[in-house]
């Protein structure tokens, strides 16, 4: 519960004190960085070419939506809910939005839509985990199934092509910068800062870590419940007009597994399952440490094949590391 | 006794409708052949379930039952045609590594007590990674035809893996429903600290039903090996959803403490049901997903309102 912690003065020697605050607080993310780093130095040195503007772009860029998912899943997670319907969530409103963009409406009607349809789909599940006591696992497996099913069924399974040119957003470029790349480090910002400073992001990490506590000081619980999926639903929609506008065509179904992606980033991440604790930062820095790793097993002749056994060591060494550290210190504070 | 297992009432009138409706629609549904064959398609899906029912029903979950279904895929035509090792033998020593993946997910929740959740979402990841890494994309063909037998074969007029199945929940029923293991795991799911109080063995009933769901997903895999006389490293991909919908419409509750393998047996019919009879009345698959989500959710909605009313 590191971030519950009252921040104490320490007069005595400012900059070591907000060292030590830095390092106690954000470690976890730092150690997410710090990773990235050594990969790209270590294989950089191996093959030039893996550290190229051009792959660094094409690796950065082409995963952001997953880093932008990442930060509703981590506010999710936070407050010890999940989402197994994101995956499906993002092939339904890429849909949606495709099928507005060809349809000749405004550009900015195809861009909105997805953001609002997500934030009322996911509010949905919301208020069935919030108001009808049904467990988040299971309400968003059958939403799920729903939206899986209910995609493939409304289209036949065709795809959108001949989209506008103008609605290909993932294609544009903000002061030279691709826009993926851009939108993945504001929106993570702005939620970073948003669940630290507000009085609405610091409740979640008391109703993650004590929803009983949360009541007893008066915040709405089952309210916040549901407007933190809304949130969730809008943040996916977000990434679905990243992930939707790669390409000139957009597909009728989802990537498999893509909420186990997005769920692996926030917990690599260092969202703890337990609740309570986890920023969006830290499972954005994981999302690109995966996609680097994907990018990188290429550059040095290693079968891509073997990425995922990779990614699920990193969860493993993860979580074990958080249940370490949960232990130690519940000996240390329980004496 | 009708309010123990209301659940359960429920859902068996939901699958005579559904049984029934289904017949009237369409005059081959409720033909042996077309029974027979409905069985041999659950008998995957069910096998993992079985188990399934006792790891939710002790609180815990377990995501990586369908990479080790993939793992044990690829590892048996490893074992059988890479490294030249007799069929059976390679059977044996799949059957063995399913249970030993499983004995891992216990270790690391047990030893570690790491959520389960969570735990098996890494192990989703590394056993499937595991087999993608080994098969490296390519499949094994060419089965002997004693082998194909047990997913394609037929002993009394039921399909072999039916039989198996029918064996798998008789020992199943058994042991969650009359045994001191099945009242260690209900006993685990409605509070762990308690049952330790009690002096439950809760670390070894987790051992064992993790380990078990690891066998199952392995003998799923077998059979589904001598179905489709084929291995591919995504075998098994979202099996673990496939068989969670199940349990938890068959009335387990996912916070753990109750569910019966009645229940998740009547789950799986009221889906195998569902799926086939609107097939057979010209729904395409994917319309029937959109049915079990709707009809699982509403399923929840109805015993979790039954029984708050039960507690008012």
């Amino acid at each position: 519960m590191t971030d519950m912690t009252i921040d104490r003065p320490d007069a005595g020697a400012p900059m070591t004190g907000a060292l030590r605050r830095v390092l106690r607080e954000y470690g976890h993310e730092l150690l997410v960085a710090l990773a990235i780093l050594v990969l790209l130095a270590v294989v950089g040195t191996i093959n030039p070419r893996f550290v190229s503007a051009r792959n660094m772009t094409s690796v950065f860029s082409g995963n952001a939506y997953i880093a932008v998912a990442a930060i509703g899943m981590t506010m999710i997670i936070v407050i010890r809910q999940i989402d197994l319907s994101v995956g499906a969530l993002i092939g339904v409103l890429a849909t949606i939005s495709g099928t507005i963009a060809v349809s000749g409406a405004p550009v900015w009607v195809a861009w909105a839509a997805p953001v609002i349809c997500g934030a009322a789909i996911s509010s949905v599940t919301g208020v069935l985990v919030a108001y009808a006591g049904i467990p988040s696992i299971v309400v968003s497996l059958g939403m799920m199934a729903i939206l899986q099913g209910g995609l493939i069924s409304v289209t036949g399974g065709a795809w959108i092509s001949d989209l506008p040119p103008a609605f290909l957003l993932a294609k544009m470029k903000v002061l030279g910068l691709p826009m993926p790349l851009v939108w993945g480090v504001v929106l993570t910002s702005a939620a970073a800062v948003w669940m630290r400073m507000s009085a609405f992001g610091r409740s979640l990490y008391l109703i993650g870590g004590n929803a009983e506590a949360a009541r007893a000081v008066g915040i709405p619980v089952r309210r916040r419940i549901v407007a933190v999926f809304a949130i969730h639903g809008a943040f996916a929609g977000l990434a679905t007009l990243l992930f939707a506008t790669q390409l000139q065509v957009i597909q009728s179904t989802t990537p498999a597994n893509l909420e186990l992606v997005i769920i692996t980033a926030a917990v690599i991440g260092g969202v703890s399952i337990l609740g309570g604790t986890g920023t969006v930062i830290g499972a954005s820095l994981a999302a690109v440490l995966f996609a680097a790793i994907g990018s990188a097993l290429i550059f040095v002749n290693v079968s891509a094949y073997w990425l995922r056994a990779l990614i699920g060591v990193l969860i493993l060494l993860t979580v074990l590391a958080d249940v370490m550290r949960r232990r130690r210190e519940t000996r240390a504070g329980g004496h | 006794m009708i309010n123990r297992h209301s659940h359960e009432a429920v859902l068996a009138v939901l699958a005579a409708l559904a049984i029934a409706v289904l017949a009237l629609q369409s005059a081959e549904f409720l033909t042996p052949a077309n029974l027979m064959n409905q069985g041999r398609l659950m008998t995957e899906v069910a096998l993992v379930a079985l188990v399934m029912t006792f790891v939710i029903a002790s609180g815990g979950i377990d995501l990586s039952v369908g990479s080790i279904m993939g793992l044990s895929a690829v590892l048996l035509g490893t074992f059988w045609q890479k490294m030249g090792m007799p069929l059976p033998l390679a059977m044996v020593l799949v059957l063995f590594s399913g249970a030993l993946c499983g004995l891992f997910n216990g270790f690391i929740i047990v030893r570690f007590g790491m959520p389960p959740l969570i735990a098996t979402l890494g192990t989703l990841a590394l056993y499937r990674g595991l087999a993608e890494g080994i098969s490296q994309a390519r499949s094994v063909r060419g089965w002997p035809e004693w082998f194909a037998q047990i997913g394609q074969g037929s002993f009394a007029g039921v399909p072999v893996q039916v039989w198996i199945l029918l064996a798998a929940m008789a020992v199943a029923v058994v042991i969650l429903g009359y045994s001191r293991w099945g009242r260690t795991v209900y006993a685990i799911g409605s509070s762990e600290t308690a049952a330790r109080f009690a002096g439950l063995p809760v670390d070894a009933a987790k051992y064992a039903v993790y380990t078990a769901s690891g066998l199952a997903a392995s003998l799923a895999a077998i059979i589904f090996v001598s179905r489709v006389s084929t291995t591919r490293s995504d075998m098994g991909t979202g099996l673990e959803l496939d068989v969670i919908t199940a349990v938890v419409l068959g009335g387990t509750s996912i916070f753990g403490g109750r569910g019966t393998i009645i229940g998740t047996v009547l789950g799986l019919v009221v889906i195998q049901a569902l799926e086939s009879g609107l097939s057979l009345a010209g729904i395409k698959g994917d319309g029937t997903i959109v049915l079990i989500g709707v009809v699982l959710i509403l399923t929840l909605l109805a015993s979790t309102f039954a029984e708050s009313r039960a507690r008012a």
